[in-house]
């Protein structure tokens, strides 16, 4: 018989802490996917987050390091710069991305550092127990924000990926789901895309993947992804924000 | 080796450069400035080096945190408000276990304070200053030379320990130019520490983190750390003395007020007094068992900082009630001059007594 599914050879054989119908289990996958086909497993170096992905480390079998909350791209930066051999990706929430690590992450992009960020949306804080992210949408409960979000107050969802795209040193940026066999093939895409156009040496590359989360939602699994493609995906229109890469597909 | 005539940043600069330094990542900020332009000028141009001027301190001691991660020799430098900014990042070298050499060329506080030199900062620098248990090296030079040869112990001791080290220096000696001579060249062919992520290539891969959910192996890191720090405190306390063998009066200061403080001990000698100096080179660790031992011989102590008095709790705790330590400061960027200081030591010497003590 011949094996068409086996866990990736980059995906250690621990079992996930990962919250029933989470996307981080599925992100972490793809990536090792795209580490195992595109031959990256000696050279690749994750920088996860504070957050519920920061024991990332047990579960990708490449070098990882841990970062301070926000400071990934940082980090990334200067590990870039000095191991220039090697393939660099951070893994990186939305209040690490696009609250705490905001100037981190502009000033990467617009350096053009060779570095692509994984950057997860679920539109809440998931660790500290679902509280506002920059990302939550208007009208959203969270523990933060117990009668909706009120843009007047709290801020309207920050749209980083697209803020990235106006950042000349930004190379390819495309927003993706992880809520569906054919939003994750998509998402798998540009993964491989993010990380070629390292390889490349062309500059800062972001994948943002709206992602499930259940638990703070407050909604089952299906309802979860459900949810991506009729509420989320509206703030969050999917799709290639940025190619500068001169490149149609790396897949 | 020539003396060269050099400003004490850009000393600090060519020495880093020199112990084999690959990578600095700066932000301006005065009194500092010039060791960050001589970074630039040097080292960015130099093979397989990297200078970047970041867009924060936090971002840089960040981008220091990946250059050690991947095994090199890394740098930043800053003045007190930036350095109070780099906290979190000395904090998670230190729990890493990460090399580095922080510069804390300091200046008056607290806020925004002033451009002027100050020693307001050693508190901070002594106690670990981010969250957390744990310390760093901190040396003090007080010349230019000295922070020549002190940057380069730096990289050496920051190696050898696995640790942060922070050179305190100030806006005085940061900015004074002196003759300086340095005696090592940079290494021809710089390697990376065989520890670094540098990618799974040949070996296991590697994680380098402290977060844990279990507190006691996260007592257990700080029992290792603090295993290490008593290692530090055996072997590596230094300090200077200056006329201290047949004083009365010991003079305890560090950086820029120990050398003001030479030239108020030099005149004191010739009215008669029997004053000398101690000058601790290392901050932390405190050179604790040379005051007791100096206290063991009857002296009595003065300590004369830039500072509302912060070394003085390090005498104090030292001296255990063996003997007084009394106190002078200059602070906000203040500066005392060295007749000040020759009335405060005359002053001291006669209160206590010690004129006509045997």
């Amino acid at each position: 018989m011949k094996k068409i599914y086996t866990r990736p050879a980059s995906l250690k054989r621990t079992p996930f802490h990962y919250c029933p119908g989470c996307g981080h289990s599925v992100v972490h996958r793809l990536i090792c996917e795209i580490i195992d086909e595109m031959g990256l497993q000696d050279k690749a170096i994750g920088i996860p987050p504070p957050g519920c992905a920061v024991f990332a480390y047990n579960y990708f079998d490449v070098d990882m390091a841990e970062s301070a909350h926000g400071r990934g791209a940082a980090v990334a930066t200067g590990l870039k710069r000095a191991a220039p051999e090697t393939v660099v990706f951070t893994y990186q929430g939305d209040g690490d991305l696009a609250a705490i690590g905001t100037a981190e992450t502009i000033h990467a992009a617009n350096r053009g550092e060779n570095i692509t960020a994984i950057f997860i949306n679920n539109a809440v804080y998931g660790m500290t127990g679902g509280q506002m992210a920059p990302t939550t949408l208007s009208g959203q409960q969270t523990t933060t924000t117990p009668y909706g979000r009120d843009d007047r107050l709290e801020g309207y969802p920050v749209k980083m990926s697209e803020i990235l795209a106006l950042v000349k040193g930004s190379a390819y940026i495309e927003r993706v789901a992880a809520n569906s066999p054919a939003n994750i093939r998509k998402a798998k895409k540009a993964i491989r895309k993010a990380f070629q156009t390292q390889i490349d040496g062309l500059g800062f590359s972001l994948v943002e993947i709206l992602s499930p989360c259940p638990t703070n939602w407050k909604m089952s699994p299906i309802e979860s992804c459900k949810w991506i493609d009729n509420v989320m995906a509206g703030e969050f229109p999917l799709g290639v924000i940025l190619d500068r890469t001169g490149k149609k597909d790396a897949g | 080796m020539v003396k060269v005539l050099m400003n004490g940043n850009s000393a600090i600069g060519e020495a880093a450069i020199r112990a084999g330094c690959q990578c600095y990542f700066g932000y301006p900020i005065t009194p500092q400035n010039e060791l960050t332009e001589y970074m630039t000028a040097h080292l960015s141009r130099k093979k397989g080096c990297t200078f970047i001027q970041a867009e924060s301190e936090i971002s840089a001691i960040n981008m220091v945190f990946g250059a050690s991660l991947a095994g090199v020799r890394a740098m930043t430098s800053s003045s007190s408000p930036g350095i109070s900014l780099k906290q979190e990042g000395i904090s998670y070298l230190a729990a890493c276990e990460l090399p580095a050499v922080i510069v804390n060329m300091s200046r008056g506080g607290p806020g925004l304070g002033s451009i002027a030199a100050a020693q307001s900062d050693y508190f901070q620098a002594t106690r670990g200053g981010g969250h957390g248990d744990y310390r760093t090296i901190v040396l003090a030079p007080s010349s230019v030379q000295e922070l020549a040869d002190l940057t380069h112990k730096a990289f050496d001791l920051a190696d050898r320990y696995r640790t942060p080290v922070m050179i305190l220096g100030d806006g005085v000696l940061g900015q004074m130019m002196e003759p300086v001579e340095f005696d090592y060249e940079a290494p021809r062919k710089l390697t990376a520490r065989d520890d670094a992520l540098r990618g799974a290539k040949g070996r296991p891969s590697r994680i380098v983190k402290t977060f844990t959910s279990n507190p006691a192996t996260l007592e257990e890191l700080n029992w290792s750390l603090f295993r290490r720090y008593q290692a530090i405190k055996q072997a590596e306390v230094a300090w200077d003395t200056f006329m201290a063998e047949d004083a009365k009066l010991v003079v305890v200061a560090f950086g820029t007020a120990a050398r003001i403080a030479r030239g108020a001990i030099k005149n004191a000698r010739k009215q008669g007094l029997k004053v000398g100096m101690l000058r601790p080179i290392t901050l932390w660790p405190f050179p604790t068992e040379k005051i007791k031992e100096l206290a063991s011989k009857r002296k009595q102590f003065l300590v004369i900082e830039m500072n509302m008095g912060q070394m003085l709790e390090d005498v104090r705790l030292a001296l255990n009630g063996a003997a007084e330590a009394s106190f002078y400061g200059r602070t906000g960027g203040v500066i005392p001059t060295p007749s000040e200081l020759q009335r405060v030591i005359a002053r001291d010497y006669y209160q206590k007594g010690l004129k006509g003590r045997k």
